[in-house]
């Protein structure tokens, strides 16, 4: 028998290397350049966060309304809250508020389950947004039916209209997406080169020169009398644009599916239409869900465009309320506003798209 | 596959017309859509601009309303545009709006090779200097080598190059998109001075933080004859917007306003105040409208008198006088043809 | 299908309709027919509107004067210039800014891709916080916010901030001394010219010597020392023909000199931030997609940090980070076209802006303006492609 020589139990490690300490020391004083970043760094933070932490917060106005209740030196919010229901909602009649809200809050009621993991029928309610959801909430913002006020489309503004802008332009802009990246990775020639002219033109050029055409030039190109609303005319421009790039982001997708999916899929006789909406199109869109969610993040940004071409989005009206004589020079705190309101928006969702990401890596890593 | 989207967005398309009108029809097309679109500022003090409940009000929208007034006897029947002076020409040249009515400058190739038509002017204007008082600057003679904020695509532009150049002085120009942009550049002290129609001066001046520390210059460097903007060819649909703001100016002249024109209609005996409100004479009949139009429009609206001073005027925060616009038997040039 | 799959005439057999090549060819045709049928219809339905309306049409309009000020032009320019002229203005601010931009938004993208990634907690916070908020917000707002945030606590002309008597700074811009040429000058262009063309040949020679014999050369050196040299050298044999002109405060503003106007300061500051907050996050993808026991190996034969980054990582990141590069720089370049929102005089501003409303030739104006955008798009796309091809793994 061997007789075994137990080890003596191991020393701690050296005080300098855990807790507090060794923590500062791996992470932040390792070397000396690594010091000198790090006390320079902390300087510069000391030196912008300070001041604005005091400004934004610390010495803000935020109850009142007028202009007399910001005398405290720091942001004055009382003109973000005073503005706050046009923010939201542009010249949209104050009583029929209730309708938009309606609205979002169904979209976010029947969003939900769709993050539910054990929920089945998800394919059933994606499409039910896709398709119902859309018909419903147009006549619950326009209305003209069902005993609602009808409210032109120029009254529509604000965060809202930003909203139906970005909603629409993805909804609108993934079919017609899907069919052109399935033109670019056709085997018909021409159906080839029409795909592929048409996206790069569409991604080639800048999203203003489309506004401009698409908001004061299209009723050029159409027989004399056409008229259709402005809003529309945007959506179109936008629609066109946002298609283009997310036939790339769909063009990703099926690109990443093994060709044996293909080759199994016709060995077993499906038509081309069968391949692709049974076998291919289900797992390519599954893959590019992040890709999607990307793309409108961009566009939710892009729509601050539609302020260049006369649109009243979350910008422009922030920004026409600059011009009011009673609220003069605090533009500052408006443009604050407008970006922590994208930002929330978008961090949220690109935190979203980077979960999914991962979630989805696993079954699908090649 | 393509097809299929071609063929849905042509008939997408087809669905979205909603009315085809003949060509130079526009009076129809109006009629048929219920409302006439008419292109405005994006925002100027005044002229055209949408208040708090997104109302709109102002000298040019009130052009616009009469024209509604004359077609439809309600001026409330009109839809408005915001558009920049870079986009306004193509608005109405493209007919995304039936007429133009936002400050614009009645010029000879506006007029000709444009495809528009100046129905009339509606404010007799010229540009001027708004200037900082701290700069010590009296007259715009002075300005040798200074910055300019100017409105993008105006005739501004083109009147403070050949003034510089008349003058042989030079100067740096700083071209934004709207007026509200301009203003705010001059406030921010980009800028010197700040150039555009004077009466446009006062109403910008406004904006800014501190309005006692900037001042309008005394010379007017150019003449800028405003007023509402057709297409070319038709000449019917010009003929109305004509002579909705002629009804306004004679109404001044013969003194019906909004309060009286009922009573003026009912018990005048002036023949002119009866041509004009469709008691006798040619009624509406050459125009095509209904034999009240005027009467609706001075109702409505109001006559030029009432709309000038409710707006720009000593009843406005801008108080301007009436000057080149009072009428000709008053010492100013508005001068209408007799209604007869 | 009713005829027999294992009989090798089947196909034969099928119904005219059923056989692929001809249902592939009578669909290209349609499709062929409808777009060429839509196209036509825009066509004649512009033609028309233009006509009776009485639209100008044409590109006549591009020899008219253009009677208009600039406020920043690259070439001679002043209001006795076409509205041809207008175009070439707009479009050389245009790529002006677009280049400097791209200059920037790398540099900006690489140090904070980098600085992303580093053992520092700090400063890899910083670079995490700097990316997760510039990306995140609308560009035009940067835009907006920079150019007010920058305009405002600026200085008058006549309280401008004076570096040296040289620089100043103030509200209206940043100001430089300018270079003047005197006539010796073309001598030290030449000799910088020799002296690239030497720098090329001895870098192929040391490269290729390194392969054949292991030797290294001090390549990096000795070229810096050629390239500054040379010119130098003869620079100063050719009597120093070269004198500043500086600024000088003169009337209202400050004349001579060069000028960075605010506008593009702001544009660019913008536009530089917000694409190097996306670059750095394909950088630090980049990184990451090379394996770490690249590092390790490097590490095991003894490299020292910043040469294992230099040669080992970075090479084999820059094939992952290309393409997305590639993506960014289109995007910047369109994205320049935000100018207008500050008065920055580009090509849309000016062309697409001011002249289209001078001469109300809408079409001419916005198909030229479109035509140059994408033949930039195409041009970087296809440089950086042939760029990506060449970097590409070679796999043998």
């Amino acid at each position: 028998m061997n007789v075994q020589k137990q080890p003596g139990p191991d020393l701690p490690p050296p005080a300098s290397s855990v807790g507090v300490i060794g923590w500062l020391r791996k992470n932040l004083f390792s070397s000396a350049p690594n010091t000198v970043l790090t006390l320079v760094a902390g300087y510069l933070i000391y030196i912008t966060l300070v001041p604005a932490f005091q400004w934004a917060f610390l010495n803000a106005d935020w109850v009142g309304d007028s202009r007399e209740a910001c005398d405290s030196g720091g942001a004055c919010w009382v003109f973000v809250a005073v503005r706050f229901d046009q923010f939201m909602y542009g010249f949209y009649p104050e009583a029929e508020y209730w309708r938009i809200n309606l609205a979002f809050g169904l979209l976010i009621a029947l969003m939900v389950p769709l993050f539910i993991e054990k929920f089945s029928r998800k394919g059933m309610l994606a499409a039910f947004i896709l398709i119902v959801y859309p018909v419903i909430a147009y006549y619950l913002f326009s209305g003209g039916a069902f005993g609602l006020v009808h409210v032109e489309t120029s009254l529509w503004g604000g965060l809202s209209l930003t909203l139906v802008l970005a909603g629409v332009g993805i909804v609108a802009a993934l079919p017609i997406g899907i069919v052109l990246a399935l033109g670019r990775r056709s085997g018909m020639p021409i159906v080839r080169a029409v795909s592929v002219v048409f996206i790069e033109f569409w991604r080639g050029v800048p999203l203003i020169t489309v506004l401009f055409m698409s908001s004061v030039m299209l009723p050029l190109f159409l027989p004399e009398g056409t008229h259709f609303d402005k809003l529309l005319r945007a959506m179109i421009g936008i629609v066109m644009f946002q298609s283009a790039y997310m036939a790339e982001v769909v063009r990703g997708g099926l690109q990443a599916i093994p060709k044996g999916q293909y080759e199994a899929a016709q060995a077993l006789g499906l038509s081309y239409w069968k391949t692709m909406g049974l076998i291919v199109l289900p797992q390519a869109l599954k893959l590019v869900i992040p890709g999607i969610v990307n793309t409108f993040i961009a566009l939710f940004k892009d729509t601050t465009l539609v302020l260049i071409i006369g649109l009243f989005d979350l910008l422009a009206t922030i920004q026409s309320a600059f011009s009011d004589p009673n609220w003069l020079g605090y533009s500052v705190e408006g443009y604050v506003f407008a970006a922590a309101t994208f930002w929330i928006f978008c961090f949220s969702m690109s935190r979203y798209s980077q979960a999914l990401e991962r979630k989805l890596h696993t079954g699908h890593a090649r | 596959m393509k097809k299929f989207v071609l063929t849905t967005t042509a008939l997408a398309l087809c669905a979205a017309v909603s009315t085809t009108a003949f060509a130079g029809a526009t009076l129809n097309d109006v009629k048929k859509k219920g409302f006439v679109q008419c292109g405005v500022t994006t925002g100027l003090p005044g002229f055209s601009g949408p208040d708090e409940k997104g109302n709109w009000t102002g000298l040019d929208v009130d052009t616009c309303r009469a024209v509604a007034a004359a077609v439809f006897g309600d001026a409330q029947k009109v839809k408005f545009t915001p558009l920049t002076a870079k986009e306004r020409f193509t608005a109405l040249q493209s007919g995304e709006i039936d007429v133009l009515s936002r400050n614009t400058t009645w010029t000879l190739t506006r007029d000709s090779s444009l495809g528009l038509n100046f129905a009339g002017v509606n404010y007799y204007d010229g540009q001027g200097f708004l200037v900082s008082k701290n700069l010590g600057v009296k007259s715009a003679l002075e300005l040798d080598g200074a910055s300019f904020c100017i409105q993008a695509g105006t005739t501004t532009e083109l009147n403070l190059a050949d003034y510089f150049r008349a003058n042989g002085m030079s100067y740096t120009p700083i071209t934004f998109d709207s007026s509200d942009e301009t203003v705010k550049a001059f406030g921010a002290g980009r800028c010197d001075a700040l150039t555009s129609d004077q009466s446009q001066l006062y109403a910008l001046r406004i904006k800014l933080k501190n309005p006692g520390s900037a001042m309008v210059l005394p010379e007017i460097i150019s003449k800028e004859p405003l007023g509402p903007v057709v297409r070319q060819g038709d000449d019917e649909w010009f003929n109305i917007v004509r002579w909705s703001l002629f009804a306004m100016l004679n109404a001044e002249e013969y003194g019906v306003t909004s309060k009286n024109v009922d009573k003026m209609a009912a018990s005048s005996k002036d023949p002119n105040v009866l041509r004009l409100l469709g008691q006798s004479g040619i009624k509406g009949k050459g125009l095509g409208l209904s034999d009240t139009w005027a009467a609706s429009i001075i109702k409505q609206v109001g006559n030029y008198g009432e709309m000038f001073e409710r707006n720009v005027g000593q009843a406005s925060a801008l108080k301007i006088s009436r000057g080149l616009n009072a009428l000709w038997s008053k010492g100013g040039i508005q001068y209408a043809p007799p209604i007869r | 299908m009713s005829a027999d799959p294992l009989s090798g005439a089947a196909p034969a057999k099928a119904a005219l309709w059923r056989r692929p090549v001809f249902r592939s060819t009578v669909f290209q045709v349609l499709l062929i027919l409808g777009v060429v049928a839509i196209a036509n219809y825009l066509f004649t339905n512009t033609l028309h509107n233009l006509e009776q309306r009485g639209i100008s049409t044409g590109f006549g309009f591009l020899s008219m004067e253009a009677g208009f000020g600039i406020l920043q032009t690259l070439i001679p320019y002043d209001e006795t210039y076409t509205f041809g002229r207008t175009f070439l203005v707009g479009l050389l601010n245009t790529l002006l800014v677009s280049g400097l931009g791209i200059f920037l938004a790398t540099l900006i993208g690489f140090v904070m891709g980098v600085a992303r990634l580093s053992s520092n907690w700090l400063i890899a916070r910083i670079a995490t916080v700097y990316i997760e908020i510039f990306r995140n917000i609308p560009l035009l707002l940067q835009i907006l916010f920079w150019y007010f945030a920058v305009l405002q606590p600026l200085p008058q002309p006549r309280q401008s901030l004076d570096l040296g008597g040289m620089f100043f700074l103030n509200n209206r811009g940043f100001y430089l001394p300018a270079p003047v040429f005197e006539a010796g000058f073309n001598l030290v262009w030449i000799a910088l010219a020799i002296a690239v063309v030497v720098v090329f040949f001895m870098a192929r020679w040391a490269r290729r010597r390194q392969e054949e014999t292991g030797q290294q050369f001090h390549t990096v050196y000795v070229s810096l020392a050629i390239l500054f040299g040379l010119p130098l050298l003869v620079f100063l044999a050719a009597g120093t023909p070269l004198t500043w002109e500086l600024p000088a405060l003169k009337g209202f503003n400050f004349k001579g000199g060069v000028t960075i106007i605010p506008e593009l300061m702001a544009l660019l500051t913008a536009l530089s931030i917000y694409t190097g907050a996306f670059i750095a996050e394909a950088v630090r993808s980049g990184i990451l997609a090379v394996s770490h026991g690249q590092t390790e190996a490097a590490y095991a034969v003894g490299l020292r940090p910043s040469v294992t980054l230099r040669l080992v990582i970075i090479p084999q990141a820059l094939r992952v980070i290309i393409p997305q590069l590639t993506s960014q720089f289109l995007n910047l370049t369109k994205n320049s076209s935000l100018a207008t929102a500050v008065g920055y005089p580009d090509l849309v501003a000016v062309f697409a802006g001011t002249t289209l409303n001078q001469t109300g030739q809408a079409v001419e104006v916005i198909a030229m303006t479109m035509g140059v955008y994408l033949t930039i798009s195409l041009t970087i796309s296809t440089f950086m492609n042939w760029y990506n091809k060449k970097k590409q793994l070679v796999e043998r």
